[in-house]
């Protein structure tokens, strides 16, 4: 057992949701008890889904406890096929059902005797793997079934595109500006004259994986998911992947690069040199912003960085390699990739945490009070205890990270996004400080004064107590209607009663 | 033509499978309301990831609640559950120093058959600090029903006899007399005379510390005392229960800490419709003066004062029609409300129908359907989410009420929705608060028609079936 207040990457199957629910056409089925489906209001509220998410329960509760599922998970699977049509269907266990050691293969086996689309049981175990790693997982699973479908048919198409061609791998639902990042990403192939030949899974049919194989090479994106289908297409066609995250100014260079060279190797003949250097010197303005005045007062300044390992280790490398940022710690809570981590930021940072612990981070920050914090909504929220600003640029995080205006974190656009988040952190760091040294804005006492202010009128003790216990933000309001209620009817001493037949007569 | 007969109200169950919270979101409000409590939740990482996200800002604010995370250790059973849970319940109380620890059984727990009930008492000696266990596990419960089942298990800890003694009584008022310093004596006896004498009546159900005093005043009005709440602000200030106590509840979803309250303290359960709206918290207090054989006054001419205060949000709901889709168990006397209001209602959704606990209320409705010439809902016990879609389509409904996983659809579908947690969380009850029940219910509505000119009502792309 652990005692834990807060965790920074959740359950097994809320990554094979997450896949699930980016495919178009694809239903998953929990085997789960009553409430567990909280992902969809995730989804609902986070992405702000017009959708119905398509996900639904095959309830869990006494009945099955006693004596199994028995035919409802395969009721409710026919079921679903029938309402929706969808092309597939993801039974997805849960911690529960990994404790009842149901046979829920045997059951995917048996609805799909009756269903029209496909049934597949999601293989991840609750009690191994985390929330990034199921979606991994999950996504190489999808992929591995359709191409064996495919191949298994014989419509596996032959060859390559004619034109150089990407798959963009491991764009999600609930993921950190994933949006965003694939919107500029496309952009960038295009920019390049690269066909995108499928994005997967979000927005993709199941029905076009068979396509996967057309693709000159495969670009993932983001460390925590692709990676697995990535690795399984090369084993299969021999599909080179890239893996280098084109996040801040030298590691989108030296992911066109990559490319290059990728495209170069199979035929290919093209020269991205130039594209780099006007992208980098009159595109983009991160690498002025590194040069301007502005930047060169952020010099040596602290910083420290948590987050997943693709963007603690993106952070990290543009703070300390492109802003002259002095990084004091960097930390990922992916402990399972922790080696590819240490590897990535080791030369950047002082010292590299590798944690789940909230508590353990909070104190980290605690010890070595930087000047600014890159973060999840966690280490915000400790930046809001210490007074230092915090940049958010991972998952866990809240509606607010799911900005509808174009906000990537990739790309070129997204080196200018990251240089404003750097920027406003530190200047409202600035700014704080220099209040604080000085006084304040506004360093006269206020001379006007509101209605409540010089009040005739007594309040009662308990009158008053009842009074602090209403939320501060609505309390000058509750008082000067209530006051204003007592004053029309001549009453002169506020008792609790009278407090609150003011809020009945005017709703205060 | 035959005369129509007053019909009955008519009980349906679907399948189940509907939205709505895991019960040990009941942690969320209880651990605010009793200071001075602790609760552990006894699951796995997804428990607490649910927790993390539904309570949104209020996790940062150091909670006095945490996971005990179960690892595979513990599921296979190589880890002792007693030693493990006493290494974390140590850690607690070195940390935290509650008055209780409050135990929240999971599904998990279940499955693993942990005896809970059993190590309670056990570490309970052994650290010398109360712990209570409450299974709020979602196999066998909804939402607010996690309450339900910390109070029942509450409830055996209140007090057998009230704590002073006839002999010491005066003593101990020489103290009170203390401390009364300043407040005449008359007053301190005046406090006394407002009341009827009567048997002593425990109120129970979790209610923010306003309304607990709105409510109060309220029967004060009548010259009802009441003795004390369950739960009160501390669990050390629980309640005394006697036998032959009256007890009444606040809320709809409580049959549980009824039942307990009448079986094991032998307290005397007052059945009343629930002080939900003016209608409702009408006949609630008359209810309960009713039993103490007293004559209410005034509640007349309060509750007309009421209505008329509302008006203005009755005139943008009266004549729409209303379909609750079902998560909280509040939704038969929201529902009874609504339709006094001018409201039709097709369809009640509820998770779960005691029909003993609920009968005054079911009662109310009835009549109140009756009175205002409409036909009585049909009631949905354990709802089906995807078929009830279908109604809303069919029916062409006005407002629904609807967990957040169906709102922004439904929304983006052109159907009006209000999001039904918030109704759980805001304060709705007594005279008082009636109009914060309609300024939830008319939101959506007054929100849509200050838009209803942009022609923006359908912002889904309806894909052709193949």
């Amino acid at each position: 057992m652990k005692l834990a207040y807060w965790m920074y990457a959740g359950p097994a199957h809320i990554g094979t949701l997450r896949i699930a629910t980016s495919f178009k056409n694809v239903h998953a089925i929990m085997h789960a008890p009553l409430g567990d489906d909280y992902f969809n209001v995730m989804r609902s509220m986070l992405e702000r889904e017009r959708n119905f998410t398509p996900v639904t329960t095959s309830i869990v509760d006494r009945h099955v406890l006693a004596r199994g599922s028995q035919e409802r998970v395969i009721d409710n699977i026919t079921r679903k096929d029938t309402e929706e049509h969808p092309d597939l269907i993801v039974l997805t266990p849960t911690c529960t059902s990994s404790i009842l050691q149901e046979d829920l293969g045997n059951f995917v086996e048996r609805a799909q005797l009756d269903a029209k689309g496909d049934v597949m049981l999601a293989d991840v175990n609750h009690y191994r793997v985390n929330e990034l790693q199921a979606a991994d997982r999950t996504l190489h699973q999808i992929v591995q079934y359709y191409i064996e479908k495919a191949r298994k048919q014989g419509n596996l198409p032959e060859g390559k595109t004619e034109k150089p061609s990407v798959n963009i791998i491991g764009i999600t639902t609930l993921g950190f500006h994933n949006q965003h990042d694939c919107t500029e990403l496309k952009r960038l192939m295009a920019d390049l004259g690269i066909e995108v030949n499928e994005v997967i899974p979000e927005g993709a049919s199941v029905l076009n994986l068979k396509n996967l194989p057309k693709a000159w090479f495969n670009l993932v994106p983001y460390r925590e998911i692709g990676l697995m289908a990535a690795k399984y297409l090369e084993q299969e066609f021999g599909t080179p992947y890239i893996d280098i995250t084109p996040m801040g100014v030298v590691e989108t260079a030296r992911c066109i690069r990559k490319i290059q060279q990728v495209i170069n190797e199979q035929g290919g003949d093209v020269d991205y040199e130039d594209f780099i250097n006007e992208q980098t010197l009159h595109v983009s303005q991160a690498a002025w912003f590194s040069r301007s005045i502005d930047c060169q007062n952020l010099t040596g300044k602290k910083a420290v960085v948590f987050g997943d390992s693709t963007h603690a280790a993106a952070m990290t490398k543009i703070l300390a390699r492109e802003m002259g940022i002095h990084v004091v710690w960097a930390g990922t809570y992916c402990k399972y990739d922790a080696d590819w981590f240490r590897e990535q930021v080791g030369e950047y940072c002082d010292e590299v945490i590798v944690s789940e612990d909230h508590g353990l981070i909070g104190d980290a920050i605690a010890r070595v009070e930087p000047s600014a914090i890159f973060g999840t909504q966690m280490e915000r929220h400790v930046g809001k205890r210490l007074d230092i600003p915090c940049g958010v640029i991972a998952a866990p995080i809240h509606i607010q990270n799911f900005p509808i205006g174009y906000k990537p974190f990739m790309g070129y656009e997204g080196t200018n996004q990251c240089v404003d988040l750097v920027y406003n952190s530190f200047t409202l760091g600035m700014e704080d400080h220099l209040l604080e040294i000085f006084g304040g804005h506004d360093t006269k006492e206020v001379i006007t004064k509101g209605i409540s202010a010089d009040s005739d009128l007594g309040w009662t003790k308990e009158g008053q107590a009842e009074l602090n216990k209403i939320p501060g933000f609505v309390r000058g309001k509750v008082k000067r209607n209530t006051e204003k209620f007592a004053r029309e009817r001549n009453i002169s001493k506020i008792t609790v009663e009278v407090m609150y037949a003011a809020k009945e007569s005017v709703g205060a | 033509m035959t005369v129509a007969q007053p019909e009955a109200i008519n009980f349906e169950c679907e399948t189940g499978n509907y939205h709505t919270f895991c019960p040990i979101s009941c942690v969320a409000w209880l651990y605010q309301k009793i200071e001075d409590s602790f609760f552990l939740v006894i699951g796995t990482k997804t428990c607490g990831y649910f927790l993390q996200n539904a309570m949104g800002v209020m996790i940062f604010a150091e909670p006095r609640y945490a996971m005990a995370e179960l690892e595979e250790g513990d599921i296979s059973a190589q880890l002792n559950d007693y030693e493990e849970l006493k290494r974390l319940c140590s850690q607690i109380k070195r940390d935290r120093n509650p008055s209780v620890i409050v135990w929240i059984g999971t599904c998990t727990t279940e499955i693993i058959k942990m005896d809970l009930e059993g190590l309670a008492p056990k570490l309970e000696a052994e650290l010398s600090i109360p712990i209570v266990v409450a299974r709020a596990n979602g196999l066998d419960y909804a939402f607010t029903q996690g309450e339900d089942t910390v109070l029942a298990a509450m409830a055996a800890r209140c007090p057998e006899k009230a704590p002073v003694m006839e002999s010491e009584k005066e003593e101990r008022n020489a103290i009170a007399k203390l401390l009364n310093f300043g407040k005449k004596k008359e007053d301190v006896a005046s406090d006394e005379a407002e009341y009827v004498k009567h048997t002593p009546l425990v109120l129970f159900g979790s209610l923010p510390d306003p309304v607990v005093t709105q409510l109060t005043l309220e029967l004060k009005k009548q010259g009802i005392k009441v003795s004390g709440w369950l739960p009160a602000k501390r669990f050390t200030e629980l309640p005394t229960l006697e036998e032959g106590y009256y007890v009444a509840g606040v809320n709809p979803f409580l049959s549980r800490t009824a039942t307990t309250l009448m079986r094991r303290r032998k307290c005397k359960l007052i059945g009343a419709p629930f002080p939900i709206g003016p209608d409702g918290t009408r006949a609630w207090i008359e209810k309960i003066c009713s039993v103490l054989e007293i004559e209410p006054k005034g509640l007349d001419e309060r509750e007309k004062q009421i209505w008329a205060s509302l008006e203005d949000y009755l005139q943008i709901i009266r004549g729409k029609s209303v379909f609750f889709m079902g998560d909280n168990l509040l939704e038969i006397s929201l529902a009874r409300f609504l339709i006094r209001c001018g409201m039709t209602c097709p369809e009640i959704g509820i998770p779960y129908m005691d029909k003993r606990y609920q009968a005054a209320e079911l009662a109310l409705l009835e009549k109140t359907c009756a009175e205002m010439g409409i036909p009585i809902p049909r009631i949905v016990e354990k709802p089906d989410n995807y078929n009830q879609i279908q109604r809303i389509k069919d029916q062409n409904i006005d407002l629904v009420i609807t967990g957040m996983a169906h709102a922004n659809p439904l929304e983006a579908r052109g159907i009006n929705t209000k999001w039904s947690v918030e109704f759980t969380f805001a304060q709705i009850h007594g005279f008082t608060n009636a109009r914060d029940i309609l300024e939830l219910v008319t939101r959506p509505l007054r929100r849509n028609n200050s838009l209803k000119d942009l022609g923006w009502d359908k912002l889904v792309r309806e894909e052709a079936k193949v």
